[in-house]
C-alpha cells in the first residue's frame, strides 16, 4: 500500500503512437521502451510532480496519456 | 433411447465412456473420471437431441416468463452458490456478471461468444454440435436473469456450428429471439471487447474503455459468456446449485469440457470434473501414443509445464493459481519427448504475433520481436545476447495492450523458458534439438502454419 494517494497517470494503448513526449516531459515516472512506447512507473502521481504529469498529459499529441483524480 | 433426467443425471455422472467427435465411443479407462453432463445426447445416443429429446432427456426450462418462474435474483443468487465460472478461459464468476448486468442501465443485450479462436480447443464447436439445445437454453436463462432485450450468438464465418445451431433455433420460439452474428476468423476477433465492439460498429477490434457489463453493444449493458458457461447455466436453473456442486472442487465446481490433444491415442473433446489430475485426463485419451516430456495447458496463452510438474497437478482454476498460472481455456495439448519444445513456441508465437490486430505498439512490436528471438534460438543461432534480450522484453511487454492478447502470448513464450530450460540452454549454446525440424505438435490453422 503506497502512504498517500493521489492522481495517478494511464496510456490509451490503443491512441497511443509513441511521440515520446510524456518520457521527456516526466522522465522521472515515464520511460520509453525499445519500440518507443511509455512504460509508466506504478502508483500515483508524488504532488511535487502533479503539475509536470499535468503538462505531460496536456503535451500529447493524441491524448493517450490521461491523468485521473486519485 | 435412454432418458437421463436430471436426478439420474446426478446419480450416474460418473460412469459413462468419453466423449469424442473424433474417435468413436469406447469404454473409459478411468472409471470415476467423467462426468456426463453437457453431452450426455452423445454418450447414449452417439447424436445430438432434436427439441424434443432434449426436452425429454432434461426436462424442460423452469418457466422464464416474469411474474411466472423463479425470481431473477433468486435464480442469480442459485447461480452464485453454484459457484460457476466462465469456461472461455477467464474462470471469471458467472454471477458477478450476472449481478452488474442486471443492476446497469438500459435494456440489456446477452452475448453468447461460440467463436472458439484458439486452434487447441474445439470443445465449444463439439457441443454445439452435440447439444446445441442446452446452448440456446443457457442463453434463454442469462436473458431472463438480466432482463434482456436482445440476443446474439456470436459464431466464427465458416463455423462448424453455423448450421446446427440455425436448425436447433428454427425448432424453438424463446421469449427473447436469438439472432447469429458471424464475426471474421481472427484470433483476437473473439476477445470480449472485440465483440462487443463488432456489434456496436462492425470493427472486430479489441477496445479500451468501460465495462461491456455497463456499457456494451450501443452502449446498452451487455452480457458477454462463453457457449458452454450458458450451457451450464441452464442445468442449474433445472437442478439447482447443489447438483450442481456434486462434481467439481469447492472452487473450481462442476464440469468442464476439455480438449486433449497431441500425442494422445484418442484425441478428441471429453467433459471430466474439475479437479481431474492432468496425468488422468491424458489417460481418458486413452494415455501417451508416445513418451511425453510436456504439456500445454490452456491454449496458445496457456502454460508449457514438463510432465512431472503436470501429472499430479489437478485441473483447477486454485491449483493453478498456487502455481501462478492461469487455467486459461480448457485444452491440453501432449508434446512428445521427440519434439522440439522450443521450435513448437517459436512457431506459436509467430501466429500470435501475425493475430496481433496492430492497435496496440507494446504488442504490435513487442510480440514480433519476441517470436524473433524465438525463432532464433529454435534455428540454434548462437547469439550470447539473445537469451538477456529475451528475457528483458518477456517482463516489458505484458499489463500494457487493451486486451490480454500480449500479456497470454508472453506468458506462454516465458513458461516455455522454464519447461524446457535444457533445451533452451542448449539451443542458446548453438545446439538445436534434433526434432526442431519435424512436423510441429501445436495445432495451428493452415494459413500460418
Amino acid at each position: 500500500m503506497s502512504r498517500y494517494t493521489g492522481p495517478s497517470i494511464s496510456v490509451d494503448p490503443i491512441a497511443c503512437t509513441a511521440h515520446g513526449l510524456c518520457a521527456e516531459l516526466l522522465p522521472e515516472i515515464i520511460e520509453l521502451d525499445e519500440w518507443g512506447y511509455p512504460i509508466l512507473a506504478d502508483g500515483p502521481v508524488p504532488p511535487a510532480l502533479r503539475a509536470q504529469a499535468k503538462a505531460a498529459a496536456r503535451a500529447c499529441p493524441t491524448l493517450a496519456l490521461k491523468l485521473s483524480r486519485g | 433411447m435412454t432418458l437421463v433426467t436430471g436426478a439420474m443425471l446426478a446419480s450416474d455422472a460418473l460412469t459413462s465412456g468419453p466423449i469424442s467427435t473424433i474417435t468413436p465411443l469406447h469404454q473409459s479407462p478411468i472409471p470415476h473420471a467423467e462426468v456426463v453432463r453437457l453431452l450426455a445426447a452423445w454418450t447414449d445416443d452417439g447424436r445430438a437431441d432434436d427439441l424434443t429429446e432434449h426436452e425429454e432427456r432434461y426436462g424442460r426450462l423452469p418457466s422464464l416468463l416474469p411474474g411466472r418462474g423463479v425470481r431473477r435474483h433468486l435464480l442469480i443468487d442459485s447461480v452464485r452458490r453454484a459457484g460457476l465460472r466462465g469456461r472461455g478461459g477467464a474462470g471469471f464468476p458467472t454471477a458477478e456478471k450476472l449481478t452488474a448486468v442486471a443492476a446497469a442501465k438500459g435494456r440489456a443485450v446477452v452475448v453468447a461468444n461460440g467463436c472458439e479462436g484458439d486452434p487447441t480447443s474445439s470443445k465449444d464447436h463439439t457441443l454445439m454440435q452435440l447439444a446445441p439445445h442446452l446452448v440456446l437454453d443457457g442463453i434463454a436463462v442469462a436473458c431472463y436473469a438480466v432482463d434482456a432485450a436482445d440476443a446474439v450468438l456470436c459464431l466464427h464465418q465458416g463455423s462448424p456450428a453455423l448450421e446446427p445451431m440455425r436448425a436447433a433455433l428454427a425448432q424453438r420460439r424463446d421469449p427473447v429471439p436469438v439472432t447469429i452474428a458471424e464475426v471474421p476468423p481472427r484470433y483476437v476477433a473473439s476477445e470480449s471487447s472485440a465483440l462487443v465492439n463488432f456489434l456496436t460498429t462492425g470493427a472486430a477490434l479489441p477496445t479500451t474503455g468501460p465495462r461491456a457489463a455497463e456499457r456494451g453493444v450501443k452502449g446498452r449493458p451487455t452480457l458477454v459468456d462463453n457457449v458452454e458457461t450458458l450451457a451450464h447455466l441452464a442445468l442449474i436453473a433445472r437442478y439447482g446449485d447443489e447438483w450442481f456442486r456434486e462434481a467439481g472442487t469447492q472452487q473450481s465446481p462442476g464440469s468442464t469440457l476439455l480438449t486433449i490433444g497431441g500425442a494422445v491415442t484418442w484425441p478428441g473433446v471429453y467433459e471430466v470434473e474439475y479437479g481431474i489430475p492432468i496425468s488422468d485426463a491424458l489417460e481418458l485419451a486413452g494415455g501417451e501414443s508416445e513418451s511425453l516430456q510436456a504439456v500445454a495447458v490452456g491454449g496458445l496463452g496457456g502454460t508449457w509445464l514438463p510432465v512431472s510438474v503436470a501429472d499430479e497437478l489437478p485441473l483447477t482454476h486454485e491449483d493453478f493459481a498456487a502455481l501462478g498460472l492461469p487455467l486459461g481455456i480448457p485444452s491440453i495439448v501432449a508434446l512428445p519427448a521427440q519434439a522440439c519444445g522450443v521450435a513448437e513456441t517459436a512457431r506459436v508465437l509467430r501466429y500470435l504475433a501475425h493475430e496481433s490486430a496492430g492497435q496496440c505498439g507494446p504488442c504490435m512490436f513487442g510480440l514480433p520481436a519476441v517470436a524473433e528471438d524465438f525463432a532464433l534460438l529454435a534455428a540454434g543461432r548462437r547469439d550470447r545476447e539473445l537469451l538477456d534480450r529475451l528475457e528483458r522484453r518477456l517482463g516489458v511487454v505484458p499489463g500494457r495492450g487493451a486486451c490480454s492478447h500480449p500479456d497470454a502470448a508472453i506468458g506462454f513464450a516465458a513458461s516455455a523458458l522454464s519447461a524446457f530450460a535444457d533445451d533452451v540452454r542448449a539451443h542458446a549454446a548453438g545446439r538445436p534439438c534434433r526434432w526442431a525440424a519435424q512436423q510441429p505438435w501445436m495445432p495451428l490453422p493452415e494459413e500460418a502454419a
